[in-house]
């Protein structure tokens, strides 16, 4: 048992025993390190202006990562290399990216430009060149408000050329030495039995602790409960980060199936959820933004609950499963049963998500994701919706449909897949009351994404849209965002990074 | 051929990579026997640009980057929650009642908030010693609520503690006694009650009912606009230093240093010359901090006066969303005569604006929406009214273009009714609609004389390939079924100048030290726009240093004093002149001094290069400096400036507010899907008119930024508002800002090639660019009107902006079923 955390810190290992159990690394940074440059926008992981970089070891050298830091729990960051703006530049030798920005005229009032500066940073890292594509990805979790843009895409193009040779990527063994010295087999506990933060090691040791701190509040990637701590103020005395865990983070592909530990994130599942189908790989790449997935887990997505999440209607669509833990008993149900109402869910008292089986679509089956937001990039759906067809000889045999957005938690579309059997997709006329189905699954309510209206009106429109694609429609001419042909090429590159 | 093209000279630029010019040449006295000095005897007495043929410039004109660019990107630049702190700073945090937008206030209870942990006072307008309001003219926004609650997150009472999380947690804490009233939250709302801000204001010309009557073509239709956040990256913030005899030292991050100064001294009962206010750089304002920075700064001032101690005060996000004013939301409904060639005969137009509980800037914002309510097109006949209507909602305010942008959407929805109900190109309606000979008075009596548009327009219908595009965007849409394509390529012309007369004055302070380092001092702010680089290089250019060599200072009021705010895109127009009038002041010492001691006629005297080249000497400007310091010449100089030529008669409606006009016009494609409404914007054309670009880098900066924020508020920036009033769009989970995918990647931007620059003799010819590109993507609203019209010819989509999925779909349906 260790009561500290470490982290390497601008060539330093820093080790803390005083870590609140909701103490951020922003207010870490500004606040006790005194480092101004990292700022604070928005305190919810949205606007990109507190974004750092967080190095970890990956394959034999350093992986750096965005993550917002106004939503990241100190703790969380142990073992990890924390690098922030003040520390890119060489005495008076500005980092490439830096120099870019610069020269492109990449800044107007600044305050955003920072947090830019480390998310090309990471852009910079990954050590291929960026296209507009991937710069877009790269910042969509960086709002600018003066620029437009297009000055840092130019930057960005010019410097993120896939050539790293700034003075980390020179470090980067000795980097990846210490963090791997960093990196021990003890469980971190900092503080007492009323208020503590932890990071097990182990499952058995989570469950443990989970068993005899029922109360305590589960955090995988704290892109959700980190706004618990800045915008609702609300006191978690217990924290218990599964960020730690050994194995926890794994992703298994096991032939028809993929297994998907409680903490892997968002940014490690993606290419996986794209080899099962370009759809659902443009869908997780439109969740949050590259910070919030790099922190972000499918996990917390599911066990949160929010009718809103992305992943489990996806998920729920497939036919997953998820797995659930207390003590020593485990236990499997489909996912769509585990979410029973808005904000209740199927989990006991100690009981946590321990992981997900998602099976992977057989030869005649067919899959369509559609997200519907305001904004393309890092927005919230105002409704998504998934549709898994299995189709034999041009006629549908078997669907299933899953909406968020449409119910106070996210739901299957039971009636209008029973209308859709026996429908060749081709074939308007044979469609039938599949429109009347939804209107029975479904009751959506007004909020400021949509209307109810609209919502029902949309989800009726994303079905067809599905049918006519189904029916051999590119989705060149039916949409205009999401290409599943180019997408697929993108997404699967992804898998060898 | 356009007046403008009449009107070109012969006059060309100096070759700027002329070697004598550039950086590090040694200059020789053989240069300068034939070519002339950038800045003559002759020329001190006389503005730039007034003299022909134009010299060479060394540093204005050039596209050098922002000088806060290192400082940005290696987080070293200091805002104002980067200042390190005094030992002893508290935090503030506002206290509200965050269940009503209307009630009458009985009992707070205070209590827990008083005894939450960290807490040192807690400020309600009890604690006031002056005038609890802090409001830039009207008298009407209480800094703490007194009795009532007039919107929904109005500041009640606010925190002092020893930490900002503990000032904000104790804040919640509060017991509100109140009893609610029915809040008026719409245009809707207010027009039913009759509820007004502000009296209404009317003008124009000719008798509109009668001509429209006898007119055989006529169309009338509305279009709703909505608000816009401002979303600034660094929030509301100030920091309040308490001095000797109650004096006050306030860091504000405010476009108005002066008010804010005026308001803290109105607050406390002080002087005003107890008060200073220091502004160095905004992460942003846009309007939010023209006059909303008051409350923020009084409130810091407020408790340090109270505690004795320094207090800062920063809100969060959310809090800066729901209490701080937005742009206007405004219903624009109008009744149009016109010829069969879709020549405008007359309008009939009028605006129902949503000002919130109080009138803050809402009078110069509406009077600016008339002023743009024709955007470049001629109305011969025209009544346009205004409606400045009282809600229970936050205050709305400036917001970059300052009403325009709503004048110019009503101005563009008109056009476009026209052409689709004629069936023709609405470029050609829009190009049969500009001003022109003959055709060149406004709705309030100023004549267009600078107008460039037929031009420039031109010139972007050939660049941007538009005819060929028209077609294939017809093509396609005859082939494609569930995607739509649009195009629409619009005009600005937007009027530069504060309508309020007096605030187009400004100040400058200049310092030449011994060291030949200048200290460059002014009213203008900094907030991104690259203001303080401009000034700088104006003064650079005119002692013949790099930009380096003048030291850029932090707005402060105890140095320049009395200033305008740094709004209306006017910052360097007047803040540039004034520092020019400071150099030239002190050259105009220099000069004399120098020929006497030289034994040189003052025509040989010049500026350039680091040096002053005198007769066929070349001496650092140090050594000159020094030497006049020797011979008690003052080396320090005010420089002060007021806009020529304008006067407005706001009772009768006459004059000439606009000392000139920018003009602009870009062309947008989009395509949406007719299932979702979703949208994609494909590529985006544009050319400006800076005049003769201070700064070419920064001005193209403005434009693409500027374009990018309208393209934001014109689609996805929604704010949704609930029955009670309360604001459900109030952070950036909700409210969606244009990220960079939303920017198409096909996105030229060109400066138009203005042969003689700004017709008026502005700083060295420029132009403003602040707000006007703003205007441009009324461009991809009326190519989404274009594309949606598509789907039943002849009918004119009801669109309402901002053109989110629902907003697409909703006209989607209407078109479908024929009918709104």
């Amino acid at each position: 048992m260790r009561d500290t955390i470490r982290f390497l810190r601008a060539g330093k290992i820093v080790e803390l025993s005083d870590v609140g159990p909701t103490e951020t690394l922003l207010d870490y940074l500004r606040l006790r390190e005194g480092s101004c440059g990292t700022k604070e926008g928005c305190n919810e992981g949205d606007c990109g202006a507190c974004t750092v970089a967080v190095g970890a070891p990956h394959r034999g050298t350093i992986r750096y990562r965005p993550v917002n830091a106004c939503i990241q729990l100190l703790g969380m960051l142990d073992g990890k290399e924390i690098v922030t703006v003040e520390d890119l530049a060489d005495g008076d030798i500005l980092h490439p990216v830096q120099a870019a920005m610069v020269d492109h005229h990449g800044s107007q009032c600044g305050f955003c430009t920072p947090g830019i500066v480390m998310s090309l940073f990471t852009l910079y890292h990954a050590g291929k060149a960026a296209d507009r594509f991937a710069i877009n990805d790269c910042l969509a979790g960086n709002l600018c408000r003066c620029t437009g843009y297009r000055p840092i895409v130019d930057a960005a193009k010019s410097v993120c050329t896939g050539e790293v040779g700034d003075r980390f990527a020179r470090e980067a063994d000795a980097t990846v030495g210490i963090l791997q010295f960093l990196s021990d087999r003890q469980d971190i506990f900092i503080g007492n039995d009323k208020s503590f933060f932890a990071a097990p090691r182990t499952i058995d040791s989570l469950a443990d602790l989970y068993l005899r701190h029922p109360d305590a509040t589960l955090v995988a990637g704290a892109t959700d409960v980190g706004l618990w701590v800045t915008k609702q103020l609300r006191k978690l005395p217990k924290v218990i980060h599964l960020g730690r865990i050994l194995g926890m983070s794994q992703i298994e592909d096991i032939g028809d199936a993929i297994l998907i530990g409680a903490s892997a994130t968002f940014e490690d599942a993606m290419p996986h959820f794209s080899a099962i189908d370009p759809d659902f790989g443009e869908m997780m790449r439109r969740v949050g933004s590259k910070q919030v997935r790099a922190a972000g887990t499918v996990g917390g997505n599911v066990a949160n609950g929010s009718p809103i999440g992305d992943t489990p209607p996806v998920l729920i669509a497939l036919g997953s499963t998820v797995e659930l833990r207390k003590g020593n008993e485990s236990r499997a149900l489909p996912l769509e049963s585990f979410f029973i109402d808005y904000g209740k869910q199927d989990r006991e008292r100690g009981e946590f998500v321990a992981g997900l089986m998602v099976p992977k679509l057989a030869a005649n089956q067919h899959l369509r994701v559609y997200k519907i937001s305001k904004r393309f990039d890092q927005d919230i759906s105002a409704l998504l919706g998934a549709f898994r067809f299995t189709v034999e000889e041009g006629v549908i045999t078997e669907a299933r449909i899953a909406f968020g957005g449409m119910a106070g938690t996210p739901r299957r579309a039971y009636s209008t897949e029973e209308r859709l059997i026996g429908t060749e997709p081709s074939k308007t006329a044979s469609w039938g009351t599949a429109r009347e189905g939804l209107s029975i699954d479904f009751k959506p309510l007004s909020d400021m994404r949509a209307s109810d209206h609209y919502r029902l009106e949309t989800a009726w429109a994303l079905l067809a849209k599905a049918l006519v694609e189904l029916a051999g429609a590119p989705s060149e001419i039916t949409r205009v965002i999401g290409r599943r042909e180019a997408d697929a090429a993108f997404q699967t590159e992804a898998l060898h990074v | 051929m356009s007046e403008t093209d009449m009107r070109k000279t012969d006059v060309s630029d100096v070759d700027l990579a002329d070697p004598v010019l550039s950086e590090g040449a040694e200059p020789s006295a053989a240069d300068f026997e034939t070519e002339p000095a950038t800045a003559s005897a002759e020329d001190v007495a006389e503005l730039p640009g007034s003299a022909s043929p134009e010299p060479a410039y060394a540093t204005v004109r050039q596209p050098i980057r922002h000088d806060s660019a290192i400082k940005h990107v290696t987080g070293a630049a200091i805002y104002i929650d980067d200042i390190r702190e005094p030992a002893g700073t508290l935090h503030l945090a506002p206290g509200w009642c965050p269940t009503y937008a209307k009630a009458k206030l009985g009992s707070v209870d205070l209590s827990e908030v008083k005894a939450a942990p960290g807490v040192v006072a807690v400020l309600t307008k009890d604690d006031v010693p002056g005038i609890n309001d802090v409001s830039s003219a009207m008298g009407d926004d209480p800094m703490l609520a007194d009795g009532e609650i007039l919107f929904w997150g109005q500041v009640v009472f606010c925190v002092v503690a020893t930490s900002r999380d503990a000032a904000r947690r104790a804040a919640r804490l509060a017991r509100f006694e109140a009893t609610p009233e029915t809040p008026l939250i719409t245009v809707e709302d207010a027009l039913t009650a009759d509820s007004h801000v502000l009296p209404e204001y009317r003008f124009g010309r000719g008798d509109v009912d009668k001509t429209l009557l006898n007119t055989q073509r006529r169309l009338s239709g509305s279009i709703a606009i909505g608000g816009q956040e401002h979303f600034y990256l660094e929030g509301q913030i100030a920091m309040a230093v308490p001095g000797e005899d109650g004096d006050m030292l306030v860091y504000s991050s405010t476009q108005h240093p002066s008010e804010v100064q005026h308001t803290v001294a109105k607050v406390l009962g002080l002087m005003e010359a107890s008060v200073v206010v220091e502004t160095r750089r905004m992460g942003g304002g846009f309007g939010g901090k023209e006059s909303q920075a008051n409350q923020w700064a009084a409130l810091a001032a407020l408790a340090a006066h109270v505690t004795g101690k320094p207090c800062k005060m920063r809100l969060d996000r959310d809090d800066d969303m729901i209490m701080t004013g937005k742009r206007h939301d405004e219903v624009a409904t109008f009744d149009v005569g016109y010829d069969a060639d879709g020549r405008i005969l007359a309008v009939d137009l009028a605006f129902d604006s949503r000002c919130g509980y109080s009138a803050d800037l809402s009078l110069g914002v509406n009077d600016r929406t008339m002023f743009h309510a024709d955007n470049a097109y001629f109305y011969p006949v025209v009544d346009i009214v205004s409606r400045r209507l009282k809600t229970n909602t936050y205050s709305n305010t400036a917001f970059r273009g300052f009403g325009g942008p709503q004048g110019v959407i009503a101005a563009e929805r008109i056009i476009d009714t026209i052409a689709i109900t004629l069936g023709r190109d609405p470029l050609e309606v829009r190009k049969r609609n500009f001003y022109g000979p003959g055709r060149d008075v406004t709705p309030y009596g100023q004549t267009v004389e600078d107008n460039v548009l037929q031009d420039l327009v031109g010139k972007l219908e050939t660049s941007c390939d538009y005819a060929r595009r028209r077609q294939a965007v017809r093509t396609f849409n005859t082939r494609s079924r569930i995607l739509k394509k649009g195009l629409a390529l619009t005009p600005i012309k937007f009027g530069i100048s504060f309508t309020l007369i007096h605030l187009n004055q400004a100040g400058a302070l200049v310092h030449l030290y011994t060291d030949g380092s200048i200290h460059l001092n002014h009213g203008g702010t900094e907030m991104g726009q690259g203001l303080f680089l401009k000034v700088a290089q104006v003064v650079a250019e005119e002692f013949g240093v790099s930009v380096d060599q003048v030291k850029i200072t932090a707005t402060n009021t105890a140095k320049v004093p009395n200033t305008a705010p740094t709004a209306a895109s006017s910052g360097s127009d007047l803040n540039g002149m004034a520092a020019l009038i400071a150099c030239r002041e002190i050259k105009g010492r220099l000069v004399p001094f120098l020929a006497g001691e030289y034994g040189v006629q003052e025509d040989q005297i010049a500026f350039r290069d680091g040096k002053v080249i005198i007769g066929n000497e070349a001496v650092p400007l140090k050594e000159v400096a020094k030497k006049a310091y020797l011979n008690r010449i003052q080396l320090s100089s005010a420089g002060y400036y007021k806009t020529p030529k304008i006067h407005w008669n706001r009772d009768k409606a006459e004059g000439r507010p606009f000392y000139y006009y920018a003009y602009g016009a870009a062309c947008s494609e989009v395509t949406i899907d007719t299932m979702t409404g979703e949208m994609r914007v494909d590529r985006v054309d544009i050319l400006h008119d800076c005049g003769k670009s201070l700064n070419p880098a920064i001005d193209i900066g403005q434009i693409e930024g500027g374009f990018v924020q309208g393209m934001g508020w014109l689609t996805t920036e929604e704010l949704v508002h609930d029955a009670q009033g309360r604001l459900r769009t109030h952070a950036p989970s909700t409210y969606k800002i244009p990220t960079c995918s939303d920017v198409p990647e096909d996105f030229r931007v060109e400066l138009y090639e203005s042969p003689e620059g700004n017709r008026e003799e502005s700083i060295f010819r420029s132009k403003a660019v602040g707000e006007p590109p703003l205007m441009l993507p009324a461009s991809v609203f009326s190519a989404i009107v274009d594309a949606l019209a598509s789907i039943r010819p002849g009918m004119v989509p009801p669109l309402d902006a901002p053109a989110t999925p629902e907003a697409i779909m909703k006209a989607v349906h209407a078109m479908r079923r024929g009918g709104a």
